[in-house]
């Protein structure tokens, strides 16, 4: 018998674990990812001839129920048509009873390497606030994404916002719900760093859209980071959205949109309220070019004045 | 759904139905069935346990041989592993544990069982698991990690020699000498050197790597499935061999 090496050992578990496509319509291409939920791949879907982004799922947990509820919970997601969300095609299990679901391939950036490919302030802004209006759109059905971070945002080629991975989704009023992913009290699912403080203490029950509001507060913390003139306004909107206790949080993505709106605008947000100076300020910010011609007028008038006297 | 772009639904009805269990079967009533049972857990686990014994109880090669050998065949006498309960804990963990056992009352009692006495003697190569004990010497691993990835490696060698058996049987040898050369050899070679080698073109080389790699990973599976007793530990089972972390 051959002796396997740490080296080969490594490989021949990295063959292995390579996603099993051979039972379904698949044809693996290559890995995309890898994090902590499981891997995604790009594959070919032979039947209608064309590339496909598949998530597998890292835990194979197929109760007796788990497979029919799996697929209900999908059907509800995959009837979430808009723009920014990105449709899921197909939910199943591999052989090895790893849980899979296809979606649409986006080619883009990532939100965060479009970030750091140095978009200005502004367009991250309008990025965002697609991304709180498709949130918006999976809430009005009672979905909760529980996994937004930049990381599952994507700048399609033709500038579109898609979030992606709705693979811990969870479905509102549904206590055993949880999409794809079986989840229990004191379950930790979603990513720290971008996770309410009640996802991240497992309270599932506990879980609204507020959660979700959360973690759009941490994205936008993270797209105004290291960003030059960023108004107190707008990270009085993030510090809003990140608030600890929820009830203080917005009380929707819509709202939380309608806010990046006025920012974007130049009009009073809720998150913060302005002094008279920085009323002022913003006012004339926005009419910068009515206060330049002003400005010019009254220059003319008093030069005019001033030679007439003369 | 019949809407192309929304299928969903996906082939559940793929999912494997539980195989045949040599961890079930050590529980029947027929000798026959149960000594079957008994091999395969033997062939799956003697190494582990030889290298284990050698590791955490610092016996030396003999001590660990017979300590081995006694361990076996106290655990088909006085039917060990059909006491094994999967709501408790793996199986590997189940044999670890008994394991221990077994090694900590053989030595409290002083009664190293005699090379030739009183225990059935399996037909083990020995002197290979000692050659490979040298090659990781240095390990830093826990006893009880150790013992975890022994058996990984274990599995797989032992998955490797099925599928090379299997390939010879079914008259695919090609396909297994192609996964040696790509998959196992410790010389890296291209797609394009092994179909220049084997007279094939690259794209026949891609189709019978993926078909072994295929067959391979069922094997693989096929190997844990047999060792473990329920759906769930072989899930378990299957995503601590595959690498898969939770």
């Amino acid at each position: 018998m051959r002796w396997l090496s740490d080296d080969k050992l490594k490989h021949l578990r990295s063959v292995v674990s390579e996603p099993d496509f051979s039972a379904t319509k698949y044809t693996f291409v290559k890995e995309l990812g890898r994090g902590g939920m499981g891997v995604v791949c790009l594959a070919e879907d032979r039947e209608l001839d064309r590339l496909v982004a598949i998530k597998v799922l890292n835990t194979p947990e197929l109760t007796a129920d788990f497979g029919d509820r799996m697929i209900r919970e999908a059907q509800i997601i995959a009837r979430l048509e808009h723009p920014g969300i990105v449709p899921v095609h197909d939910v199943g299990t591999l052989p090895d009873g790893r849980i899979f679901y296809a979606m649409k391939y986006v080619r883009g950036s990532r939100l965060d390497e479009y970030a750091a490919q140095g978009a200005s302030l502004r367009d991250r802004l309008r990025k965002f606030q697609s991304v709180c209006d498709a949130v918006a759109f999976a809430h009005a059905h009672g979905v909760i994404h529980r996994d937004l971070k930049p990381q599952n945002i994507m700048i399609g080629s033709f500038g579109e916002v898609l979030v992606l991975d709705w693979g811990i989704a969870k479905i509102r009023d549904d206590p055993r719900s949880s999409a794809f992913h079986q989840t229990t009290e004191g379950a930790v699912i979603g990513t720290r760093n971008y996770m309410s403080p009640e996802q991240a203490r497992g309270e599932v029950d506990q879980l609204d859209e507020r959660a979700d509001i959360y973690s759009l507060g941490a994205v936008l913390s993270f797209l105004l980071k290291d960003q030059p003139k960023v108004s107190k306004a707008a990270h009085a909107i993030s510090s809003k959205a990140t608030a600890t206790a929820k009830e203080s949080r917005y009380a929707s993505a819509s709202h939380l949109s309608a806010d990046i709106g006025r920012l974007l605008d130049a009009e009073p947000v809720s998150a913060y309220r302005e002094n008279a100076f920085e009323r002022t300020s913003r006012w004339v910010g926005k009419n910068r070019f009515l206060v330049l011609l002003v400005l010019a007028y009254l220059l003319m008038r008093i030069f005019l004045i001033f030679t007439s006297r003369r | 759904m019949t809407d192309p772009d929304t299928d969903i639904g996906g082939p559940l009805h793929k999912f494997p139905v539980t195989h045949h269990s040599a961890i079930i079967n050590a529980r029947s009533d027929d000798q026959h069935i149960r000594r079957r049972a008994f091999d395969t857990i033997l062939a799956s686990y003697w190494k582990p346990a030889y290298k284990y014994i050698r590791l955490k109880w610092r016996a030396d090669n003999e001590d660990a041989k017979d300590l081995t050998q006694g361990f076996f065949a106290n655990a088909f006498e006085k039917n060990y592993f059909a006491t094994y309960d999967a709501r408790k804990a793996s199986f590997q963990t189940f044999l670890r544990t008994c394991l221990d056992g077994f090694v900590a009352n053989e030595r409290k009692a002083g009664q190293r069982l005699k090379r030739g006495g009183d225990v059935d003697h399996y037909q083990l190569d020995f002197a290979a698991a000692e050659h490979e004990l040298a090659a990781h010497a240095s390990s830093t691993l826990s006893p009880e990690d150790y013992f975890h990835r022994e058996w990984v490696r274990w599995m797989f060698t032992l998955a490797v020699d099925a599928f090379r058996q299997r390939c010879e049987e079914s008259g695919r040898t090609v396909h297994f000498q192609l996964f040696e050369r790509y998959d196992l050899s410790d010389d890296e070679v291209s797609y394009a050197s092994l179909a220049a080698d084997f007279g094939l073109d690259t794209a026949t080389v891609n189709n019978y790597l993926a078909a072994a790699r295929r067959d391979f990973r069922r094997i693989v599976l096929e190997k844990l499935r047999e060792i473990t007793a329920t759906d769930e530990e072989f899930r378990t089972e299957a995503r601590s061999l595959l690498g898969v972390e939770c």
